[in-house]
């Protein structure tokens, strides 16, 4: 069964007069345990149909079905809880939260679940350890450098045991050398893991991690197809 | 489900990492709450006093004493003439319907003798009325009895003082002392008052039969008169009431014309006690609005400040979305940070108060009372303050869009 089944799913916003078609009836699949590079030019609508994927945006029309749930046209907070449950979220930025320790940034999905984990503290520590991050659960995100601040980020992804994890621009602050780390890691957690992950660069370099790269450009998909490289 | 120990251990250290601007916020509510709890303290512990006192010196109480009187020209002190009489004392209890009783005065300073202990007091010659009107219980033996009052029977009635400097543990009832060299039975001993608002010992006090006192104390040229008259009003709405009867009737039985000045005073106690009371209330009703001025700047300031939080943390607030926060839990962590900024305000506000309460009572000796309810209260109003003021930043938190949130610098 696919993980991600959009249908005809379109974002269009308002911009003065003239309406930007950010995404134009996108259809496609993506199946579990894939791999996928979203890459494009910016302003192609890679960026917005991340969001939409990731919940964070609602398309205004179309359909999209995550593990088989339609979430087009679910309340904020219906989806708030969506996102906890089946998405890990990677940004460029990190996106930690500062003067928060690394252990408590990837402690913070748990906080947010319908039920509450006791054994949180365990579970944080234990996505920290795969990640070979364990000597570093008490260090503030200033403490750490690039590539420890977004394994820390992956680790917060991975600690709710969501099925996909979305990437947007992960290697995007970080240097050739920690980048390539950083891309093994996700091969590595889509391999052995089975983690679904959908990936948005405009990198080519680490596009081909990936095992299938789909193309925007104007808010349409123009290629879709496996990567051999 | 929000998990309330994270949710305050996330608002804590929050407010720790601006430590300045967070104590200056909690400012309004601490001056606000020690407002609170020092003007119930001092205002609870006034009126306290005054009621204590009223109900130690008689309730619904006025007291006539002879007026200033001119001769030749000489205008003479207040009780410089003795115009009032038992029969007048009578005529006030009989006539009047707003007086429930009377009793008359006469009274005068003397030596007491016990076997080999004397004291010196203040007799006062009265009725049987006296222990109504000033409400005086008797801790042993009896009141006067009418037969008594009639004939200037050689009893007395002693307050605890002389009990004490007199007999010290004997038992009083039945004893002779001797006033003025005058040998008196002591037939009973009135229960301790304690000081009165002037500071006077109340128990300091003998209590005789009028007529005795006439006869055998305090010898006086024209009989029947008396220092001055106690009357009782039937309750506090009637004090004003008693008190123009009693000057109508009083002009009336001393033949005063309409253009003479009246040759007595009436003096209403209660009235006094009550202005004095007012006072107080007037004052604490001051110090309440000062505190809820001061409440209210507090919780802007609250408000303010939740507001400057929410839009420095917006990236905070996009990244707590993203991982799974519903709007819920936005509104509550940031209600619950402001509440902790009240209540910690106001626990600081409480403990400041109860100092400066203590100061007043030490170094203004005022009487003060500090009351649990007063505690309960202000502490709980501060929390109110937080949520109130709370509400609107935290409420703003919760609708911000996640992909906005998240790309703020």
């Amino acid at each position: 069964m696919a993980l991600i089944e959009t249908s005809q799913m379109e974002k269009k916003y308002e911009v003065g007069d003239s309406i930007v078609h950010a995404l134009d009836k996108v259809s496609l699949q993506i199946s579990s345990g894939e791999f996928v590079a979203v890459m494009g030019p910016s302003g192609s609508g890679k960026s917005t149909f991340m969001n939409v994927i990731g919940c964070l945006d609602e398309p205004t029309a179309g359909r999209y079905l995550l593990d088989g749930i339609d979430v087009s046209q679910m309340d904020r907070d219906a989806l708030a809880e969506i996102r906890n449950e089946k998405i890990g979220f990677v940004f460029q930025g990190f996106n930690l939260l500062s003067r928060t320790t690394a252990l408590e940034n990837v402690e913070v999905p748990l906080l947010y679940s319908k039920s509450i984990p006791k054994n949180r503290k365990d579970m944080a520590r234990e996505a920290l350890k795969l990640l070979g991050l364990e000597d570093r659960q008490q260090h503030h995100p200033n403490q750490l450098s690039g590539g420890q601040q977004q394994r820390v980020a992956i680790a917060r992804a991975l600690v709710n045991n969501a099925p996909l994890l979305l990437a947007d621009e992960p290697t995007g602050n970080l240097d050739t050398k920690t980048s390539i780390e950083i891309m093994e890691l996700f091969v590595r957690l889509n391999e052995e893991k089975k983690i679904t992950i959908v990936l948005v660069t405009h990198e080519p370099d680490i596009s081909t991690f990936s095992k299938r790269i789909i193309r925007f450009l104007d808010g349409k998909i123009v290629s879709d197809k496996e990567n051999r490289s | 489900m929000i998990n309330l120990p994270s949710t305050v251990k996330i608002s804590l250290r929050a407010l720790r990492v601006n430590k300045m601007r967070s104590a200056l916020t909690m400012l309004g509510i601490i001056i606000g709450v020690a407002a609170v709890i020092t003007m119930l303290a001092v205002g609870k512990g006034a009126s306290n006093k005054i009621s204590e006192q009223i109900a130690t010196v008689g309730s619904n109480l006025i007291i006539v004493i002879p007026g200033s009187t001119t001769t030749g020209g000489i205008r003479l002190g207040s009780g410089a003439t003795q115009n009032l009489t038992r029969a007048d004392a009578d005529a006030i209890k009989n006539e009047c319907s707003a007086v429930s009783t009377t009793a008359p005065i006469l009274n005068g300073g003397a030596q007491i003798v016990y076997g080999n202990q004397n004291w010196a007091t203040v007799v006062y010659g009265t009725d049987e009325s006296m222990v109504v009107v000033r409400d005086w219980t008797l801790a042993t033996g009896r009141n006067f009895s009418d037969q008594e009052i009639r004939s200037a029977a050689k009893v007395c009635i002693l307050g605890q003082t002389v009990v004490d400097n007199l007999f010290g543990n004997d038992d009083p009832i039945n004893k002779a002392i001797r006033i003025k060299k005058v040998p008196f039975t002591v037939i009973g001993v009135l229960e301790s008052k304690g000081q009165s608002m002037m500071g006077q010992d109340q128990d300091d006090v003998i209590y005789v039969p009028v007529s005795a006192a006439q006869r055998n104390l305090f010898g006086r040229t024209h009989p029947g008169t008396v220092r001055s008259i106690m009357v009782k009003a039937k309750s506090t709405e009637d004090l004003e009431r008693a008190e123009t009867q009693i000057k109508e009737l009083l002009r009336q039985r001393h033949r005063l014309g309409p253009k003479q000045d009246d040759d007595f005073t009436v003096r209403n106690l209660t009235q006094m006690m009550q202005m004095a009371e007012q006072a107080s209330r007037v004052m604490a009703l001051l110090l309440a609005a000062i505190a809820g001025v001061s409440l209210l700047v507090g919780g802007i300031g609250i408000m303010n400040i939740m507001l400057v939080s929410v839009t420095e943390r917006t990236r905070e607030i996009g990244i707590r979305m993203a991982v799974g926060a519903k709007s819920w839990d936005i509104r509550t962590q940031f209600i619950i940070e402001a509440l902790i900024l009240s209540l910690i305000g106001g626990l600081i506000g409480v403990l400041l108060g109860i100092l400066a309460a203590e100061l007043l009572s030490f170094f203004a000796e005022w009487t003060i009372l500090i009351s649990t309810y007063s505690i309960v209260l202000s502490f709980c109003f501060s929390g109110l303050v937080g949520i109130f003021f709370g509400f609107y930043p935290a409420y703003k938190a919760s609708l911000m869009n996640p992909i906005d949130a998240l790309r703020h610098e």
